[in-house]
């Protein structure tokens, strides 16, 4: 739904992106994983239009994303950025709300979604609360909620891209997180999500995009991605790769 | 909650309608509230019978009384929501209209004006404070419109370096303004100082026209935007992807605040401390979503300014003070008030 062909994106001389091919789809989970300014979050504001690009293109549903009409495009791509800037004292509701700015659907609906977006990140009792009373990580759970607003309740045809969305949370919500990702795309929505965790990505994950130096390092399943060789090449990191006791997926420790 | 914003604008409706009739009742001559509303009555074509009182009251209230109690509302209303949309575009609750060079660049248009005319012999008494208000007007444009120039690159506003070039520019305009002080003879400077110090002292029909204008498309024009300003506080690319024209909505608000600040000052001389302190409040008030916040301010502001401007009438009357004296002996300590209490 999502495609991006050869894209480059260049900071004054040096280019940080070059190359990467992606493309994704109905249904699926796409993790992208790299070091430090590998160039992660540079691939997702190049997805959704907010760098120019010196080369490539992306498509959204087969349309060049440019070329939408913004409100259009806003009901089918929503974007979560690493940080929020927000600094006034909107109640939670209201925040949320904001994820249906696009839309006309009413009072009676938007008020409903809301509701609905914030029980699935586990986010149902800050209900009436201000927004700058919150923590970060229930801060960043209340942005989840909107962006999930701005597509509900997901289907084909709708793109969701997360920076980071677990980075300020604690060990239960990085899962209920993540399983609200998931529940999403399984709605029929495809989702970009870039995380640090090798462990959550290798759980949540259809897809993984392993990026290194701005180029594609590797890409595919989590088995055929989450190996010791390429992960010790782009982290410099040694590390174990089993299986998952109960599930199939890779496990993977550090040595 | 939408309960609650009727209640607040039936409030604000009514404090606002009392600032009026208390700015026409009020002044050196008090009128009773019998013959105000005798003199409304006959506005609205009742045939009122006649007497000595009531014609005086007619004159004092139409000639006087009204134009100023507009220009007091016009002024008040447009600085507060300026201030709103500055406040928006920064994304800072502590944001003032005179950050973008809007003020600093009518006070050197008006300085340009005042001593300029005098140093060239003098312009005549009818036209003076019509080219004052142009050039002021002019000179507000202008800066902003180089401050704006300033703040892109790329195709893209930069909200903070606009902000520095605001900063600048006003510290050039100050200097300018300084070196006109440094020329004016003591006339003149009295004329500058005044102006400075703001008043809605002289006003007249003719010259309340354009702020009328200006005020009332800037009141329908801000409020539709309202869900574009909610949006670009979460943050510009938030807002964009939302699906919200950003760049144009800040050439918008830009452009909306120099016009309103611009004729408000070409109106009334300088008047801090509105378009800064009455959004704030009521963001403690009703929360900072802008279809509440933005007409609720322009009335807000109409009715502060009024109350400012009986305060500099009555206090030391019959003499009268600068209106700007008031709103910062207002503004400032409750702006303080504000900054230690720490929480927007």
């Amino acid at each position: 739904m999502l495609q991006a062909r050869q894209l480059e994106v260049r900071r004054g001389p040096c280019a940080v992106l070059r190359g990467v091919d992606l493309d994704l789809r109905a249904g699926r989970v796409t993790g992208v994983l790299g070091a430090n300014g590998a160039g992660k979050s540079t691939l997702l504001s190049a997805l959704c239009g907010e760098l120019p690009l010196a080369a490539g293109e992306v498509l959204l549903n087969g349309r060049v994303l440019a070329d939408w009409p913004d409100q259009l495009r806003a009901q089918h791509l929503a974007v979560l950025p690493q940080h929020s800037t927000l600094n006034f004292a909107f109640r939670v509701e209201e925040v949320v709300g904001m994820g249906r700015l696009p839309y006309a659907t009413g009072r009676q609906v938007d008020v409903e979604i809301v509701a609905a977006a914030l029980t699935a990140v586990d986010s149902g009792h800050l209900l009436g609360r201000s927004y700058l009373q919150l923590s970060g990580g229930e801060r960043q759970r209340v942005h989840l909620a909107r962006v999930l607003a701005q597509l509900w309740p997901g289907g084909e045809g709708q793109v969701l891209l997360l920076d980071e969305p677990t980075s300020m949370l604690d060990p239960l919500h990085q899962h209920s997180i993540l399983q609200a990702v998931r529940a999403f795309a399984d709605q029929g929505g495809a989702v970009l999500v870039i995380v640090h965790d090798l462990n959550l990505a290798a759980r949540y994950c259809d897809d993984l995009l392993l990026l290194h130096k701005g180029t594609v390092f590797s890409s595919g399943s989590p088995d055929q991605v989450l190996r010791a060789e390429p992960l010790h090449e782009v982290f410099g990191l040694d590390v174990l790769v089993q299986k998952h006791p109960e599930r199939d997926h890779p496990l993977i420790i550090a040595r | 909650m939408l309960n609650t914003s009727y209640r607040l604008f039936v409030l604000l409706g009514t404090v606002l309608a009392v600032a009026i009739v208390l700015s026409l009742a009020l002044g050196p001559v008090s009128i009773s509230l019998q013959n105000l509303v005798m003199v409304l009555l006959r506005a609205v074509g009742f045939d009122v019978a006649s007497t000595p009182a009531l014609e005086q009251a007619q004159l004092i209230v139409s000639q006087i009384r009204l134009p100023r109690a507009l220009l007091g509302l016009a002024v008040g209303a447009v600085l507060a929501l300026s201030g709103v949309a500055m406040q928006g575009l920064f994304r800072n609750p502590l944001a003032d209209p005179g950050l973008i060079g809007v003020s600093s660049g009518a006070a050197l248009g008006a300085a340009v004006a005042i001593v300029g005319g005098a140093m060239l012999g003098g312009i005549s008494e009818a036209w003076s404070p019509y080219i004052l208000s142009i050039c002021a007007f002019a000179g507000g444009l202008g800066v902003t419109a180089l401050v704006y120039r300033l703040g892109r690159r790329d195709g893209q506003t930069h909200v903070a370096t606009m902000l520095l070039a605001g900063i600048a520019l006003a510290a050039l305009a100050g200097a300018a303004i300084g070196l006109f002080t440094y020329l004016a003879d003591d006339a003149t400077l009295r004329t500058l100082t005044f102006w400075n110090l703001g008043s809605l002292n002289g006003a007249s029909y003719a010259r309340l026209w354009p702020l009328l204008l200006i005020t009332f498309a800037v009141a329908l024009w801000l409020p539709r935007r309202a869900k574009a300003l909610n949006a670009l506080l979460l943050g510009e690319s938030e807002a964009r992807h939302l699906g919200f024209a950003v760049e144009k909505l800040k050439r918008e608000l830009v452009f909306c605040t120099a016009l309103g600040v611009g004729a408000a000052v070409a109106a009334a001389g300088m008047i801090g401390f509105i378009g800064l302190v009455v959004p704030h409040v009521l963001r403690l008030a009703v929360g900072p979503d802008h279809r509440v916040l933005l007409p609720a301010s322009a009335l807000a502001g109409a009715s502060l300014l009024l109350f400012a401007d009986l305060a500099a009438r009555l206090l030391l009357a019959p003499a009268e003070l600068p209106i700007g004296i008031v709103t910062a002996l207002i503004g400032a300590p409750f702006f303080l008030y504000l900054l230690l209490k720490s929480r927007f």
